[in-house]
């Protein structure tokens, strides 16, 4: 359950923030305006072409901060959204659906991790990405702090939130800068597949035992709105966006993509045999899409804030897990210090520093 | 059919324990690994269990006492220390055993064989991580070494043969032991005539000596407590497990034994 998300986008302090630990770089000050300007109008040529920026290319301080923060966010994400299917996993109700979800949960840690290392390409490091999430001061997508309460719960991920999520990433497969825009295909393919598992499970419940209907209801009704939040706020409340637009990260508006996925969900929701929550929904044939009905903002701001159903719940396992495993970290570098021989325990960090550089 | 029952507990059983882990290990790549140990072992359970009958029956319907999986297998996860003990354990274990099955001509010997490469791997990871927390630091090796005390007591059952692998009966298998170091090839055709034929004592001795191998490389002692617990060894083959089981089951068949004859 992966999720990059419109969500948090806005909550950045502003544009021209500093990245972290990225010291390096023409934009240090002493370069004079002339070669700063040449190199801006290289850049914004390169985006313009639909170029692909990378690791070595000079970009603006605020582009990289913006990356920054948007890959940590939705790497984040893949790691916190762990919690909420896992806590499923002893007890799904067949083998083949704990395999599923087993490996479903597995993807999850390989999409962050893939996540962490394209964002380690700006010049962070996976160690100051994580801390800075149980710190507080990175976010996750807003949706996994929300309770699994019934196994429909994992379809309902699977489908509403994975198809969210997808709709969100898959123009991001041709975002501007390259390492994310390759992290995506290969994040977009095995999310496409989890939702679609997703949709499976849930048809099995609508068309199994009345209980198992009313389970699939219930997880849907519970699930859609916190959905459609996923986009993030609406076009004339989200800032941030113009930016990303012009610099190629992002594609869409946060309202189109919710429209769009909109318009997907209705009839998968009639194959289903499941109503959405809303009463409002009807095709308008003038605009060619659903109208819907209005979004509670302010149980959208409460879980940005910190105030959801499991905010607290998720970021202290997440930090119990970083704690409890801090012997274990000590003990494979304790070991890799003393089974290391001298010149290649150099090379490593030269070889860093010239990377990020 | 029942050893497929019991292998077919053991791998479903270890299966569960991993996959507690899931958004709790201590490190990225360890929720990667440990959630992969526990796929392999749950394809290796659906596979073995459907031999015997439907895979949800036996998984969810059954009670506490006709699981025929080890007591090694059913112990919680305690720290990351602890589980990678309980893994070296039965990981080394299932790895001697799955080769022996895949030598043989026996009804496990395809199983095995596509089953011995991810038990490879797992022994692999293990002993590696047993190297790691021995010889790391000083709280690693403390640790590491307590798991390896506190599970030593539930390897004794793992070499009570299993009733349908055992050599009893078969010639060849006790002339493979005695003779290693005379005729390799003696051994060799002694062995793959014998079927399923396994020869405890002599997968017990292998074990012991890979195990003392690795927990000696990383520069820990080999726990010199007794086998077995206050049960006789092989207690978990006839059903006679340990408390912290039932809880397991509970959690495990909670949502299934609530919805009876549904399917998901």
């Amino acid at each position: 359950m992966a999720a990059v998300t419109a969500d948090q986008k806005t909550q950045s302090t502003s544009g021209t923030a500093k990245a972290a630990g990225t010291g390096a770089g023409p934009a240090a000050g002493t370069a004079p305006d002339a070669a700063d300007a040449a190199l801006l109008a290289a850049f914004d040529a390169a985006v313009a072409a639909d170029d692909r920026i990378e690791p070595r290319d000079w970009m603006p301080e605020a582009y990289r901060a913006t990356l920054i923060r948007q890959m940590a966010q939705h790497a984040h994400s893949e790691i916190i959204g762990m919690q909420p299917e896992a806590n499923w996993i002893t007890r799904a109700p067949s083998l083949r659906r704990k395999a599923i979800l087993m490996a479903k949960v597995q993807d999850e840690a390989g999409h962050g991790l893939y996540l962490y290392s394209a964002a380690e390409t700006l010049g962070t490091s996976r160690e100051e990405l994580l801390d800075k999430l149980h710190a507080g001061r990175q976010r996750y997508s807003s949706i996994f702090n929300y309770p699994t309460l019934t196994w429909a719960d994992v379809g309902a991920i699977g489908w509403l939130v994975d198809g969210a999520a997808i709709t969100n990433q898959v123009p991001l497969c041709r975002c501007s800068y390259g390492p994310y825009a390759r992290a995506m295909v290969r994040i977009c393919k095995e999310e496409s597949f989890h939702q679609r598992q997703g949709y499976e499970l849930l048809l099995a419940l609508s068309r199994g035992t009345e209980a198992q209907h009313a389970m699939a209801q219930d997880a849907v009704d519970r699930w859609w709105w916190p959905s459609l939040m996923m986009f993030g706020p609406p076009d004339d409340a989200s800032s941030h966006s113009e930016q990303s637009m012009a610099w190629k990260i992002k594609r869409h508006s946060n309202d189109e993509l919710r429209r769009r996925f909109v318009d997907i969900c209705v009839p998968q929701a009639e194959a289903l045999g499941l109503t959405l929550p809303d009463p409002d929904i009807r095709w308008n044939e003038e605009r060619g899409q659903h109208d819907f009905g209005a979004i509670d903002w302010t149980e959208f701001q409460q879980v940005l804030k910190g105030n959801g159903p499991c905010n607290e719940q998720r970021i202290t396992q997440r930090r119990r897990a970083h704690e409890e495993g801090a012997w274990v970290r000590d003990a494979a570098a304790a070991y890799a210090v003393k089974h290391t021989t001298p010149s290649t325990r150099t090379a490593q960090p030269a070889q860093h520093v010239e990377e990020t550089a | 059919m029942s050893a497929a029952l019991a292998l077919g507990d053991d791998a479903l059983v270890l299966s569960h324990r991993l996959g507690e882990w899931a958004g709790h290990a201590p490190v990225l790549e360890e929720e990667v690994a440990l959630a992969n140990i526990a796929l392999d072992l749950l394809g290796q359970a659906r596979v073995l269990l459907s031999l015997v009958g439907d895979e949800d029956e036996l998984a969810y319907l059954r009670e506490e006492r006709a699981f025929r999986n080890l007591q090694l297998v059913e112990q919680p996860n305690g720290d990351f220390a602890h589980t990678i003990a309980r893994q070296l354990y039965f990981s080394v274990y299932q790895h001697l055993l799955y080769e022996r099955l895949a030598a043989g001509d026996g009804e496990f010997a395809g199983l095995a064989a596509k089953a011995v490469k991810e038990v490879a791997y797992h022994r692999d990871h293990a002993e590696q991580w047993v190297l790691r927390l021995g010889d790391g630091t000083a709280e690693s090796h403390e640790r590491m070494q307590s798991g390896l005390e506190a599970l030593w007591r539930f390897t004794g059952e793992m070499f009570q043969p299993i009733e349908g692998l055992d050599a009893a009966g078969t010639t060849g298998t006790a002339g493979a032991t005695g003779t290693t170091g005379t005729t390799d090839t003696a051994g060799a055709t002694g062995t793959s005539g014998s079927g399923s034929g396994v020869d405890w004592a002599e997968l017990e001795s292998a074990w012991i000596s890979a195990v003392t191998a690795t927990v000696e490389r990383a520069t820990l002692t080999l726990p010199t407590g007794p086998r077995t617990g206050a049960w006789a060894a092989g207690a978990g083959r006839q059903g006679l497990h340990t408390e912290p089981f039932g809880r397991m089951l509970a959690e495990m068949q909670h949502l299934h034994r609530s919805h009876p004859g549904a399917s998901w």
